[in-house]
């Protein structure tokens, strides 16, 4: 009979015991509850942090870089020399690959009318290096930048990019506007 | 120090003034062709109902492996349950997020006033730990990626040591404590950077974290779930609810024979022998309650010992703060304050952020590090001295057994029960 009493006592020792986990779990719950949102969380780069480090281009997790340059038409410039296309101080404004600043040749250079070009991003090229994002934005207007890519991105937990970026310049957005693209940019077309 | 401080005010305004210049240097054309300015394309993330998709797939296979294993006692299901985690929660969603890694997301959210976290994180974080409360590590046997993947590629366990096994045991406490410190303080996310197994699922990732991924694996041939046992911090606080679980799997289905035949079963160690009646005599278990009282007495002085030890080394544990590194760098070597090669220092100066502010933010961070230290510390000494106190406990055991915190409720096990349940 005392080994039944021992059972006893033991169960009941257990059952207090759990409930007093499962109250610490529900205080945790509880705390961190108000710090959620319906809403997911999604890294993107703030073009006006971004210092054009290069790092984007090493230090996804993804091998090419999630990050690509995107074109902010709206910005543009549409200039002829333009400094994230031409390598600083060509002496022709020639296309051929000699002149490209870009190590992978992804900008596309379309004539439009005089004395303007178009500047266009092969995304499937861009290593997302920030070369012309730096020559766009000292020459420029700066309307070449860098974009997490949310069809390439893995959405880590922690952004591999983010934990070196020098800038603090990413951060998470709400996924609902999960592109900080310059000028006044209002959606657009969905790839 | 204030002189430089003026400098970079000055620098940044001129840096700032440039930007705006930027913006006006070449004017919008007005086309006259007729060309259409196109929009960049923007493509969506993953939708947010997909989130809500991986919470149910999670319910679903939590409540389909405590079944498989309590109720249908199928090592088999529980076996096609873990490949069809490994291929959906590991292979398609590439590992993130899991609830191993949500103990930071949720660290940060209490710490961090202004770090929001998704409901579905917060749901990944305490599902699986309330089904331990209830059933057991379900969640390591048929919901864990981490844990399939291992799983499956147990090949020739051996047994390993009990000394052994306890003092390993200390290295997810350690590593909880740590991941707990560095979240808190916004720091890093530790557990997500060295998950030895993501790269696996991305194919894809640094070599260093492959190579360790592989070697892991290997290891689990022979020292079945590595990762489960010697590292994994989420482990710990399944453990602890599994201990107190109310309905743990059992190796029989009704009573024990002591038969022993499961006793080389488990591959995990997880089984506990009946305690022999000639350690029980009277005289041992007394000496052993007065050992156990005196340990018990120690534990305190194990806590300051261990919060002294850590909040000491804040120096050296805040050095994985990026802005404690740099403030450090330049103090040491302020001649670095020019040098334009250095990323870190270059963006610093663009920044537009002064000396004096960075230096200010690193000594609270440091100082965050001094005071968390206590608590990690005291947290550590905690667990050191129960387990030391543990060593003088006797369970009077007279079946066999799993231990409710270690076993992973595979459910291997049970095959070897030669025990039938009468209806
Ligand atoms: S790491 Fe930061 S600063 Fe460097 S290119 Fe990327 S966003 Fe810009
Ligand atoms: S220069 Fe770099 S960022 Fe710009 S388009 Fe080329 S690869 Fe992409
Ligand atoms: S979240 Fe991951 S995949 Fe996405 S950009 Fe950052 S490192 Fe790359
Ligand atoms: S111990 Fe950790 S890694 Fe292993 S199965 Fe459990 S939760 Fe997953
Ligand atoms: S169910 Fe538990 S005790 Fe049985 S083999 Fe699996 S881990 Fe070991």
């Amino acid at each position: 009979m005392a080994e039944d009493k021992i059972i006893k006592r033991r169960e009941f020792i257990h059952t207090g015991v759990r409930f007093a986990l499962g109250i610490s779990l529900a205080g945790i719950g509880v705390a961190a509850a108000r710090k959620t949102t319906a809403e997911k969380w999604v890294w993107q780069i703030d073009p006006a942090k971004c210092t054009q480090c290069g790092r984007c281009a090493t230090d996804c997790v993804k091998s090419p870089s999630a990050v690509k340059c995107i074109h902010a038409y709206e910005v543009c410039g549409y200039c002829d020399l333009c400094g994230g296309y031409f390598k600083p101080g060509v002496k022709k404004m020639e296309t051929g690959g000699e002149n490209h600043l870009c190590p992978t040749a992804a900008i596309q250079r379309k004539f439009i009318e005089e004395p303007y070009f178009e500047y266009v991003i092969i995304e499937e090229l861009c290593i997302g290096c920030a070369k012309c994002v730096k020559g766009c934005s000292s020459f420029g207007n700066g309307s070449l930048h860098l974009q997490i890519r949310h069809n390439l991105c893995d959405n880590c937990n922690e952004c591999a990019i983010a934990r070196v970026c020098p800038s603090d310049a990413i951060s998470r957005v709400p996924a609902s506007q999960p592109y900080i693209i310059k000028g006044d940019f209002h959606g657009g077309t969905k790839a | 120090m204030k002189n430089i401080g003026h400098k970079i005010v000055f620098l940044s305004f001129f840096v700032l003034i440039l930007v705006q210049a930027n913006a006006q240097r070449f004017p919008k054309p007005e086309f006259e062709s007729g060309y259409e300015q196109p929009s960049p394309t923007t493509p969506e993330p993953r939708s947010n109902a997909l989130e809500y998709l991986d919470v149910l797939i999670l319910f679903a296979s939590l409540s389909l492996a405590s079944w498989l294993v309590i109720k249908r006692r199928s090592r088999r299901g529980v076996l096609w349950l873990s490949i069809f985690t490994l291929l959906y929660f590991g292979f398609y969603r590439e590992g993130c997020i899991c609830s191993v890694g949500s103990i930071q997301n949720i660290t940060l959210a209490l710490f961090d006033p202004v770090y929001k976290i998704s409901i579905t994180v917060l749901i990944f974080f305490l599902l699986p730990l309330v089904f331990a409360l209830f059933f057991g590590r379900t969640f390591c046997a048929g919901a864990c990626p981490l844990g399939a993947i291992q799983d499956i590629l147990v090949f020739r366990p051996v047994s390993i040591p009990v000394w052994v096994r306890k003092a390993l045991g200390f290295i997810p406490y350690l590593y909880l404590g740590l991941a707990v410190l560095y979240a808190a303080t916004g720091t890093d996310f530790i557990i997500c950077r060295y998950d030895p197994f993501v790269g696996f699922f991305r194919m894809d990732g640094p070599y260093t974290m492959i190579i360790i991924g592989i070697a892991l694996l290997l290891l689990g041939l022979f020292f079945a779930r590595p990762y489960c046992r010697v590292f994994c911090p989420y482990g710990v606080l399944l453990n602890w609810m599994s201990r107190f679980s109310k309905y743990h799997m059992t190796i029989t289905p009704a009573e024990c024979i002591s038969c022993k035949l499961c006793e080389p079963s488990c591959p995990f160690d997880a089984i506990e022998i009946p305690v022999s009646e000639k350690v029980r005599t009277q005289k041992v278990l007394r000496q052993n309650l007065k050992r156990f009282s005196l340990y018990a007495l120690l534990i305190p002085v194990w806590m300051f010992i261990g919060g002294y030890a850590v909040s000491s080394s804040h120096v050296l544990l805040s050095k994985a703060h990026q802005d404690v590194y740099l403030s450090e760098l330049l103090i040491a070597h302020p001649e670095l304050k020019s040098d334009t090669k250095n990323l870190d220092i270059k963006a610093f100066l663009e920044s537009g952020k002064t000396f004096d502010e960075l230096v200010a933010n690193a000594s609270l961070i440091r100082a965050k590090f001094k005071s968390g230290g206590w608590f990690l510390g005291g947290f550590l000494g905690l667990v050191i001295g129960i387990m030391i106190m543990n060593q003088f406990v006797f369970r009077t055991k007279t079946i066999y057994e799993p231990h409710k915190g270690d076993c992973f409720s595979c459910g291997r096990c049970m095959d070897y029960c030669p025990v039938v349940k009468l209806k």
